[in-house]
């Protein structure tokens, strides 16, 4: 896992090596300043030679420039390592997400894609520069100053490295034992926020049913209960304060007292002692950076995971070998054709669909929530490839296409209507991005989008905020319909896409399509019966089969199915009112109850 | 306010921080003044401790290593009595430092939750309008990051800034004691360390404003393209969005290069600049001591060496924390600015209670039907309500024909507060005027008279709405987007105040009910539904607490949710949350029904209530619905036509205008905008 994540450090390992190696230098310049004071102390004030003070003390401003020299760098390295890999590391993942087919995108689901690509490379981020910086010079300097300390004094070193190793495991168990807590703690201060967040959101309810009294008390609580356990886990690590601060008193102490000794027995001199006791913070810093990178970096394990599992991702629809690099003609064979979105699942969602679409034909769907509308024509395109059996365009195996041809002539506005910051023309170039101001306006006439844009400030060059918040539902699908068109495709299939267009303009577009489109095959999935009913032929579908197929006059002397449907929308009209929001997803009645379901008189 | 990250504090920036920490200082000594009093006593004796420690260096070398070499005395007791002095100074300054780390503790967390509970009572109180005008994400940053900061900031850079102050002080005195040029020294050092340090922050600051605005712009095109990740595979426009996506990832890696470049650089700069000053100081001090000119001797100088380091520590961290001050102080001051909005505004006194009707005259049986009574109790006040009785224009005869035939003086009589829940309802409005309390039976009688809205002065969204609901009657609304519909509903539960013209409900102007009382007689199932964490019983019973299981089943069997619900994994025990994720929209919608349905008020509203329900499904929950609505004034919006068919009143929206009214009939007969919407044919006039 790691090493994957390592690999995207590419033209970043210069500057990966080189933070360490000026840091260490850092540490080498830290560790000879105390060495030099020694001398200052020892060989110049004692002696009375200002001339050796002086000489000294230049040394050590050269070490003190080296210092920062090192400093500078490493600090800049650092900086350019860790937001170089950062960098790759969204670089790798977008690229790979951009090869993932639907069930690629299904299976870590939009938000999830994006926590990964913002929140967790920025922990990364930081890490990575922590332990470039810190974990290369915490370990050296302790290393180091333990060195220097035995090259002084044995046997005063001994003290520190007893000291060291009994700190060790203090902090260790201490940090341990918190990080469990922590965890407790911060998913029960997740819930506190998410439980702000749902008072935020519905505001309207809890005003609504003058429940402000309700929520205060529920919160309260919570937060006394979050309250409660982070004291629990804070007085922990509070508590190894006196710890640390014991060890660091006793270690100056002890050495004070055993240094006093030596200096009279004459083994060791004034300016040593100094120098030990310099040593001495050295020592305890470095342990403290330590442990502060484990707990760094057990932190930013679960996002390293997380991340390797983008770039991990192998992408389920690929290019076949020698693809068929053009589709002759809008003809939509399904044979047979099993379908699951699960792997593993045994259960088909879709079950030995056969049919037979020809060139230029309007077909109409209709079927109940989970009745595999979409999943059907979401096959045409290869957006899923099939369990079983074979799904042919032009009478080609879909399989056997280059993907980005196959997609060009099988155009799909899809249910969920996504139009992408920047100016209508920019969207509507996504279908074409050749195409003239002209050809623009032609589509969006086909698709009665015309009337709205031209009614916007700045007409065509409108700017289209992210989401496409600015326009409305109906507004919005007109627009991907036009963006659809523009692909001039042999297979145009509309899912559900215009459900939040009125009554009348729905007709109008089917009349554009119909007189300024007739070679495209032409799909429509739809909830109103009015959407579907002048059709070549309707298929009903039901739970994954197909119920019936045939003219709206056909289905309704012989489909039960299609004459419900028809007879609760046209107890009175066919209508519905306005641009509200789409029927998108729903309950999923049992079919008898939906049957033998209540007639709306 | 706008959000903004302050790495560099600006001029404003500082004199509101100002401002702010008195305010936070005065809340924090209001709340937790013992306990800092406690921290500061043990913050000073923990510094002393420290110091002592310190001096013992000079001690140890002067006092006792010095004399013993020159006299050659090998008796350590007094040194032995010195360092078990500065060992039991030592233990007090572990025992002080221990004690205010974990009245630390007490008083960051108590604070913390303090605050949260306020901010979060406060937030409950706030108007609608609030929510609509600040983006929900801002509003979670209180809670977050803002109070985040403020913590860290209360635990650490509070007793690190006494800390450091006493250190400074302390260790200044001593070092003016050992040397006094020594400390001008060292003095002059730390201010050029303070330059460099506001020069390379300064610098920092830049790039990291810089890298914050590119972050935002790299997390808002990630969003756009991984929710419009598949129309990107359906258009093949891979290529184009990685091309897009990289421009803006090497954007972003130039800034945060820079910014943490000129961060990183502070620590050594700081870190070197400090043993600068400590060779200068050995040279300095070397000289001095071999002249011997300011009686400056070996172990002075090596206690002033230490001193020096301890000085410039300090120092460092001071400034450092500096920049962090200022950015709690940003979020304290959007968490009091919170604080300092105004509540909802309730003027209210009109208030709803329990009655009982015990028949004193005839006209009981005019307020037993469902017939308008309400009218009474204003018209009881002859002068005083004057104003609101004027006469509606006649455009909805039937209402001014309706308000007429109250009866002046016959409501109050046979109505009789009392407190058990007997099902019936009363007003209580007192008069100040003549000093008496009259009681209106809660019918649902709903009146608009000739009303303006806008949610701001300039954009008027609603223009002379005039309308009257019967009790019991289903009044409908239809139009596009924006015609103002769902605006029309939330002025009556006053979710917004209305600019001009009257609403009344039963009579009453609704200006003058409680709003905690006039909310809880509707009972409103939202376009966007908003469920809890929970159980699914939980959420049901949100509609009234006090329900029992049984009428929870009764309410979803009512809303036809009790179908689903017991094929959940734990039927109505299935805990739900993040918004009732696990389910689908339309049982959401299902369960919001259920929820509008326990509460039983008298007028319902429901604001495309059944939007995601598919139409089969619908019919289902129709018949669920029109149970429901028996009996009950209800509004509806709606785009499907099944649920408004049966509509007393259907009243056709554009911008803002009621532009055709009537029941679905006579609407057709009209040939209008209905006739049109419904059959999708122009009629060509």
């Amino acid at each position: 896992m790691l090493r994957r994540l390592l690999q995207e450090v590419k033209e970043y390992t210069v500057d990966s090596i080189m933070t360490p190696l000026y840091m260490l230098l850092e540490v080498a310049m830290e560790m000879l300043i105390p060495l030099l004071m020694a001398r200052i102390i020892d060989d110049g004030v004692e002696s009375g030679r200002l001339d050796v003070i002086l000489s000294v003390g230049l040394a050590m401003l050269v070490a003190a420039g080296v210092g920062l020299f090192a400093g500078i760098m490493g600090g800049r390295y650092g900086a350019r390592a860790s937001a170089g890999f950062a960098k790759n590391l969204r670089k790798a993942m977008f690229r790979n997400i951009q090869t993932f087919s639907f069930s690629n995108i299904d299976k870590f689901s939009s938000a999830s894609l994006i926590t990964r690509l913002t929140t967790d490379v920025t922990n990364i981020q930081n890490s990575y520069q922590m332990v470039l910086r810190i974990g290369a010079r915490a370990p050296a300097s302790l290393i180091v100053a333990m060195t220097m300390s035995f090259y002084i004094s044995p046997e005063l070193a001994r003290i520190y490295l007893e000291a060291a190793v009994i700190l060790a495991a203090t902090i260790s168990c201490i940090v341990n034992v918190t990080r469990k807590i922590f965890d407790v703690v911060f998913k029960k201060y997740d819930a506190l926020n998410a439980s702000v967040e749902e008072n935020v959101s519905g505001i309207r309810v809890v005003k609504a049913y003058v429940r402000e009294a309700f929520e205060t008390t529920k919160f309260h609580k919570a937060a006394n209960d979050l309250y409660g356990m982070f004291i629990k886990a804070e007085r922990l690590l509070v508590g190894m304060m006196p710890i640390m601060m014991g060890m660091v008193y006793a270690c100056i102490l002890l050495i004070s007292w055993k240094g006093a000794h030596l200096i009279v027995g004459g083994s060791l001199t004034t300016g040593e002692l100094v120098s030990l006791l310099a040593y001495c913070m050295n020592i305890l810093m470095s342990l403290m950076m330590l442990s502060m990178i484990f707990v760094m970096l057990t932190m930013s394990a679960a996002s390293a995971e997380r991340i390797s599992e983008v770039l991990q991702e192998v992408p389920t629809i690929t290019n076949p070998e020698n693809p068929v690099m053009e589709v002759p003609d809008g003809s939509v064979d399904f044979m047979h054709v099993d379908f699951a979105y699960d792997e593993r699942s045994v259960e088909y969602s879709m079950t030995d669909v056969t049919l037979h679409i020809d060139p230029g034909e309007t077909i109409g769907i209709i079927g109940g929530t989970g009745s595999s509308k979409t999943t059907l024509v979401n096959l045409i395109s290869r957006l899923y490839d099939v369990k079983n059996g074979l799904v042919q365009v032009g009478g080609i195996d879909v399989r056997k296409y280059d993907i980005e041809t196959l997609r060009s002539e099988v155009s799909v506005v899809l249910q969920n209507n996504v139009l992408f910051s920047g100016s209508i023309l920019d969207n509507l170039r996504w279908g074409d991005p050749e195409a003239s101001d002209e050809e623009c306006i032609k589509a969006c006439k086909q698709a009665c989008a015309d009337e709205f844009i031209e009614r916007l400030p700045d007409g065509y060059d409108t700017y289209i905020e992210q989401g496409g918040t600015n326009v409305s539902g109906g507004q919005r699908q007109r627009l991907c319909i036009a963006r659809a068109l523009l692909k001039k495709p042999k297979v145009l299939i509309l899912d559900d896409s215009t459900s939040a267009v009125d009554t009348a303009t729905d007709a109008k577009i089917r009349k554009a399509f119909r007189e300024e489109i007739p070679g495209t095959t032409k799909i429509i999935i739809a909830q109103r019966i009015s959407s579907v009913q002048d059709a070549d032929r309707i298929v009903v579908l039901e739970d994954g089969q197909i119920d019936g197929i045939g003219t709206h006059e056909e289905l309704l002397a012989t489909n039960e199915i299609y004459r419900d449907v028809y007879e609760s929308q046209t107890g009175g009209g066919t209508a519905d009112f306005d641009e509200g929001k789409e029927p998108e997803a729903s309950t999923a009645p049992d079919a008898a109850l939906q049957r033998g379901g209540v007639r709306y008189a | 306010m706008p959000r903004q990250r302050a790495v560099r504090p600006t001029k404003e920036q500082l004199a509101e921080s100002k401002e702010t920490m008195k305010r936070l200082f005065a809340y924090i000594f209001k709340n937790f003044g013992l306990q800092f009093m406690v921290v500061f006593v043990c913050i000073i004796v923990s510094v002393l401790a420290n110091v002592q420690g310190t001096l013992f260096m000079q001690t140890l070398i002067d006092d006792y290593i010095s004399p013993m070499l020159v006299t050659g005395s090998t008796d350590f007791s007094p040194l032995l009595a010195a360092v078990l002095r500065v060992a039991s100074f030592y233990l007090v300054g572990i025992a002080a430092t221990l004690t205010y780390n974990l009245i630390m503790v007490y008083v960051s967390q108590g604070l913390q939750r303090k605050l949260r509970c306020e901010l979060f009572e406060h937030m409950e109180t706030l108007p609608i309008k609030y929510f609509d005008t600040h983006a929900h994400g801002d509003i979670m940053s209180f809670y977050t990051n803002d109070i985040d900061t403020l913590r860290q900031m209360v635990s650490q850079s509070i007793p690190q800034g006494v800390n450091s102050l006493f250190t400074i002080v302390s260790v200044t005195i001593s070092m003016l004691i050992l040397s006094v040029p020594l400390t001008l020294l060292t003095f002059a050092m730390v201010g050029v360390m303070l330059v460099v340090t506001t020069r390379l922050a300064g610098l920092s600051a830049r790039y990291f404003t810089a890298q914050q605005k590119d972050i935002g712009i790299v997390n808002g095109n990630i969003q756009e393209i991984m929710n419009g990740q598949k129309v990107v595979k359906v258009f093949c426009h891979e290529d184009e969005v990685i091309e897009e996506f990289d421009r803006l990832n090497e954007q972003l890696f130039d800034s945060a290069y820079n910014a943490n470049q000129f961060a990183n650089i502070l620590m050594p700069a700081n870190a070197q600049l400090g043993n600068v000053s400590y060779v200068l100081i050995a040279v300095v001090g070397g000289a001095l001591a071999i002249t011997g000119a300011t009686g400056l001797t070996l172990g002075r100088l090596a206690s002033f060496l230490t001193f020096n380091k301890s000085f410039n520590m300090p120092i460092s961290q001071v400034s450092q924390q500096l920049n962090f001050i200022v950015m709690a102080m940003a979020g304290a001051g959007r968490i009091f600015a919170l604080m300092d909005e105004k509540p909802e505004v309730d003027e209210g006194y009109v208030t709803l209670v329990n009655a009982r009707e015990v028949g004193s005259d005839g006209a009981e049986e005019t307020l037993a039907g469902d017939e308008f009574a309400g009218q009474t109790a204003d018209t009881a006040v002859a002068g005083g309500a004057s104003a609101e009785n004027a006469v509606l224009p006649g455009v909805d005869g039937q209402a001014a024909g309706a308000r007429q035939e109250g009866v002046a003086g016959t409501a109050s009589a046979n109505l009789v507060e009392c407190e058990e829940r007997t099902g019936t309802w009363a007003w209580k409005h007192y008069h100040k005027l003549n000093d008496s309390t009259t009681y209106t039976k809660l019918a649902g009688d709903v009146v608009f008279d000739d009303v303006d809205f806008g949610y701001n002065e300039e954009k008027v969204v609603l223009h002379n709405i005039t309308l009257h609901a019967l009790p019991g009657q289903k009044i409908a609304f239809v139009g596009a987007t924006g015609a103002g519909k769902t605006t029309i509903t939330n002025l009556i539960n006053r979710f917004y105040d209305i600019a001009d013209g009257k609403i009344r409900y039963d009579g009453i102007n609704i200006n003058k009910i409680k709003k905690a009382d006039l909310r809880r007689s509707l009972g409103i199932v939202l376009q966007d539904t908003h469920l809890f964490t929970g159980t699914v019983a939980d959420n049901i019973r949100y509609g009234k607490l006090e329900a029992t299981d049984e009428e929870v089943i009764a309410a979803a069997k009512l809303a036809n949710a009790d179908g689903f619900i017991r094929r959940l994994p734990e039927g109505y025990n299935t805990m739900l949350s993040g918004d009732g994720g696990s389910l689908s929209t339309g049982q959401r919608q299902l369960l919001a029904i259920a929820r509008a349905a326990i509460a039983d008020p008298p007028v319902l509203i429901l604001d495309e209530a059944t939007s995601s329900i598919d139409t089969r499904t619908e019919r289902i929950v129709q018949d669920g619905m029109d149970r429901l609505m028996h009996g009950r004034t209800t509004f509806v919006i709606a785009h499907r036509l099944s649920t408004i068919r049966n509509s007393d009143m259907i009243c056709v929206l554009d911008s803002g205008r009621i532009i055709e009214r009537g029941n679905h009939d006579e609407l057709l007969e009209k040939k209008g905008k209905y006739y049109q919407l419904y059959t999708g044919k122009v009629v060509n006039a």
